[in-house]
């Protein structure tokens, strides 16, 4: 497996990365590489770099090192050596080629999921000096070509999917009208000044997913929610641009986001099923703008049905039949320890949930999150392969449905579970929730 | 600006309208919105399938077929009630219910200069983007548009738009240049890798805007031309309304400081700065800032508050004279409004952007608590707790205070002596 993945590696070709490596000279690499670690980084890489001792106790916590045949070079700190370890070592004194390898490894072999920091004796967070090196490849221009148009959007639109301003309310308006067919005085409230809370998504929900946005409004409506959602921009939390590494960008984008609820003055925001934008939310993106905290509380979808079903305000006709298993999110699990509150709510929904093992904070990520999956078609494969371990642990369930709330989860395991055969459907829990929910005509 | 001069400020209370009458004439009835000068009370309703209108004061606008579909609805300064509607599968605006002649496949983010006499909105039409400003469209339109601005004495707009075509995923096109701002709708002649924000030389011959070069390098220009100076990020400048000297915060060296002209005007740095403004005699400069992380505050002329909370400072305004300034504050997600860097005793659920007395010796805002609204002034409530309410507007002369509320489904305009309320 190693030797294959080394040359599915060899025959990778990214025009992101070939192009911008092109444009390198070995004096703007060490004048970059040693602003960044001299200017943004700090005590905390230098103290991750020098405590290492190279034990080896990470390597087992990461799926792509056991998915490659625990190939060496595949471990968290094989990847540190790789990259952010020689750029030290050498001072920045590094090559185009090696920057070009540099962005691959950090882009696309690390989903950046902190699983490998909860084994390490010292706490050594792989993750953090990956996306430092995704940071100095960023200003260095090279970064994989998907994944950059991807910021790109961020950066024009506010928006993950170039999805224009037009559209978007289009595609709400269009929502709430197909949802009156079932539910017939459904709103979607636009721009409602002091509404409960803001409803915000990922660009994906109304480029390919209305659906997922019907849902949520049947749920809301259902429910008797104070709610709205922003016709401007600031509707999207996603965030592409903390995985490039172009922190401007994404405390841009957050900043659209933060002050659209509070322009529509909300008491909260309520985000849909994302994970990685959850991380931007609560952890990177408000942080970067110096809001130690979001400034508006942010709840994630998990916490919502949560406090919904508790409440006894979506009341459940009949419970899910087919068996269930669940696949906990990186970013709101080991990010924000929701894995009970998931429980909770997926055994109100369902009769027969089967644990996948490990779990909760413990379990193996998606390996779509971190941007990988972003980094588009050139990767693909490599990205499936490097999860063999996924697909083993989901079809040693047996269950029918996996469950997850997250839509990089969901991506990445598409491909995971149609690559390996694994029979399985993938859902979210609004899906579930939608289906076995009693609804109001 | 408002002017509430000829407003109605002889009486006491008046009931406008009777909501729960609504009800029982329309499916439903949606988000109340009311008129400047508290004389109207509006919503949109719906009469059946993808049949909406307007209502206002209890009479639906005569129309000949109800909309499609109708949004955006919002009274202008001049208290004329504006809506977004789809009529014969075809967008406009229809201002206290008569359409505008000219029809988009799509229109929306409707804006209003300070008078409310200009209304602007982005509009699409096959696929082609721009402005429409009191019914008439640009001339030029573009395969893209955002961050439109309509300057606050009507005169002029602008918005960012794309003037190269642009295929997926073409990123290195992208990083030559593809976007500018079009004031006006005529395109500057120079592009940029991004632009955003924009603000309007209070003249109306100038137009600056945040702008990127690269992926790295962020600075400002102003009708084109880029400033000199580089910077790591920018936010959305401002002209100086005296002097027609752009300010603008900058990040240079992983911290904000704020600049006029390229130049360094404060003389020590924040781990945030923006929304800057000048007072309105032009002697101050303030500014929403973060001494430190996870420290906010304001800072006048770069010197910060001693206070700080927790969360953020928003809708800060200057009074009148230029000597004081109010703002919302929020700490363990409890809002309050700060004036001069001292928090109101009490704490809300949420709390409304305040508004100062010609004589800026008030301070007035609307305030929320559990889930019943009221009326401050200095710090105290007015007693009666309304099931909804909207900003207060002082008189002319500072003595009384108007104040538009709902309770029990009925809506009052009422004018109450500020002397009610703080003693
Ligand atoms: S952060 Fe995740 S993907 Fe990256 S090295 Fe650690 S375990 Fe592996
Ligand atoms: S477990 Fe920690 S100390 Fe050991 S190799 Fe991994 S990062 Fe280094």
């Amino acid at each position: 497996m190693a030797e294959a993945s080394e040359k599915i590696e060899k025959k990778i070709i990214d025009e992101g990365l070939e192009t911008g490596s092109k444009r390198l000279t070995e004096e703007r690499i060490e004048k970059v590489i040693n602003e960044v670690l001299s200017g943004e980084t700090g005590a905390r890489l230098k103290s991750y770099t020098d405590t290492c001792v190279h034990c080896g106790l990470c390597a087992e916590a990461c799926h792509v090192y056991l998915s490659f045949n625990r190939d060496p070079k595949f471990s968290p700190a094989g990847k540190v050596k790789r990259t952010i370890g020689e750029m030290i070592k050498r001072k920045g004194r590094v090559s185009p080629e090696f920057i070009k390898e540099a962005s691959e490894i950090a882009s696309t072999e690390c989903n950046v999921c902190k699983r490998c920091a909860m084994y390490c004796p010292f706490g050594i967070d792989t993750a953090y000096m990956m996306q430092t090196v995704r940071r100095i490849c960023h200003k260095l221009g090279v970064t994989p070509l998907y994944i950059q148009d991807t910021a790109h959007s961020h950066a024009v639109t506010q928006n993950q999917m170039w999805v224009k301003e037009d559209e978007w309310i289009d595609t709400l308006q269009w929502q709430e009208e197909d949802a009156r067919e079932e539910m017939s005085n459904l709103r979607i409230p636009l721009d409602k000044e002091g509404a409960d809370f803001m409803y915000s998504v990922i660009a994906p929900e109304p480029k390919f997913q209305p659906n997922l946005i019907y849902q949520a409004a049947i749920i809301f409506n259902t429910a008797g929610c104070d709610w709205t959602m922003p016709s401007f921009p600031g509707w999207d939390n996603s965030d592409m641009a903390m995985f490039t590494g172009d922190l401007e960008i994404m405390a841009r984008n957050k900043r659209f986001h933060f002050e659209a609820a509070q322009k529509l003055k909300v008491k909260r925001i309520v985000m849909g099923e994302c994970g990685h934008a959850f991380r931007s939310v609560y952890d990177v993106g408000n942080r970067w703008l110096s809001w130690s905290m979001p400034p508006i509380p942010m709840i994630h979808a998990i916490e919502f049905y949560y406090d919904l079903l508790k409440a006894g305000k979506i009341k459940i006709k009949e419970k899910y039949k087919k068996s269930v298993t669940i696949h906990d999110p990186c970013n709101v699990v080991r990010g924000r320890g929701l894995h009970e509150m998931l429980r909770y709510v997926i055994h109100e929904l369902c009769e027969n949930v089967i644990e996948m093992h490990p779990n909760r904070e413990h379990n193996y990520c998606c390996n779509a999150g971190g941007g990988v999956i972003n980094c588009g078609p050139p990767f693909k494969k490599k990205r499936v392969e490097s999860n063999r371990i996924k697909a083993d642990q989901i079809s040693d369930t047996g269950a029918e449905i996996l469950i997850t709330p997250c839509h990089n989860c969901h991506s990445g395991m598409e491909d995971i579970i149609s690559y390996f055969n694994v029979d399985m459907h993938i859902k979210f829990i609004s899906d579930i929730m939608y289906e076995v929910m009693e609804k109001q005509e | 600006m408002t002017n509430s001069a000829n407003w109605d400020w002889g009486i006491n209370d008046k009931l406008v309208a009777d909501t729960n009458e609504w009800k029982d004439s329309y499916n439903w009835v949606e988000e109340f919105y009311t008129s400047p000068d508290g004389e109207k009370i509006a919503a949109v309703v719906n009469m059946d399938e993808a049949e909406f209108n307007v209502c206002v004061n209890g009479s639906a606008w005569e129309i000949d077929t109800p909309f499609e579909k109708a949004w955006a609805l919002k009274f202008s300064q001049d208290n004329r009630l504006t809506a977004i509607i789809s009529a014969d599968m075809a967008w406009t605006v229809a201002v206290d219910g008569q359409l505008w002649e000219n029809t988009f496949d799509y229109v929306w983010d409707k804006r209003f200069s300070d008078d409310g006499k200009t209304i602007a909105v982005a509009v699409q039409s096959d696929g082609k983007y721009g402005m429409s400003v009191n019914d008439v469209p640009w001339e030029d339109m573009y395969s893209f548009i955002t961050c439109m601005a309509l300057s606050p004495d009507g005169k002029m707009t602008s918005a960012v738009v794309q003037t190269v075509d642009l295929a997926q995923a073409e990123v290195f096109k992208f990083q030559e240049g593809c976007y500018t701002v079009a004031p006006n709708g005529k395109a500057w002649s120079r592009n940029f890798v991004n632009a955003w924000n924009m603000a309007f030389s209070p003249d109306g011959t100038k137009v600056a805007a945040e702008v990127r070069h690269n992926l790295y390098d962020y600075t400002i220009a102003v009708n084109g031309e880029p400033w000199d100076q580089i910077f790591g990020c920018v936010w959305c400048p401002i002209f100086h309304h005296k002097k027609g000297t752009v300010i603008a915060p900058v990040r240079t060296a992983g911290a904000w400081t704020m600049v006029e002209d390229g130049t360094v005007i404060w003389d020590r740095k924040f781990t945030q700065i923006w929304h800057q403004m000048v007072s309105p005699d032009g002697s101050k400069l303030a500014a929403v800032v973060a001494p430190s992380y996870g420290n906010w505050t304001i800072a006048v002329d770069g010197k910060p508050w001693d206070t700080t909370f927790g969360e953020m400072v928003s809708d800060a305004v200057f009074s009148p004279d230029s000597n004081r300034i109010a703002a919302v504050a929020t700490e363990n997600e409890k809002y309050t409004v700060v004036v001069d860097g001292n928090a109101w005793d009490q704490t809300f659920d949420m709390a409304w952007k305040p508004v100062f007395s010609p004589d800026s010796q008030y301070v007035a805002s609307k305030v929320e608590k559990d889930g019943k609204y009221f009326i401050a002034v200095n710090g105290k409530l007015w007693g009666k707790a309304f099931d909804n309410a909207w900003e207060p507007a002082f008189s002319p002369d500072g003595s009384r205070l108007l104040c538009r509320t709902i309770e029990d489904g009925k809506y009052y305009r009422r004018v109450v002596p500020v002397s009610d309320i703080v003693s």
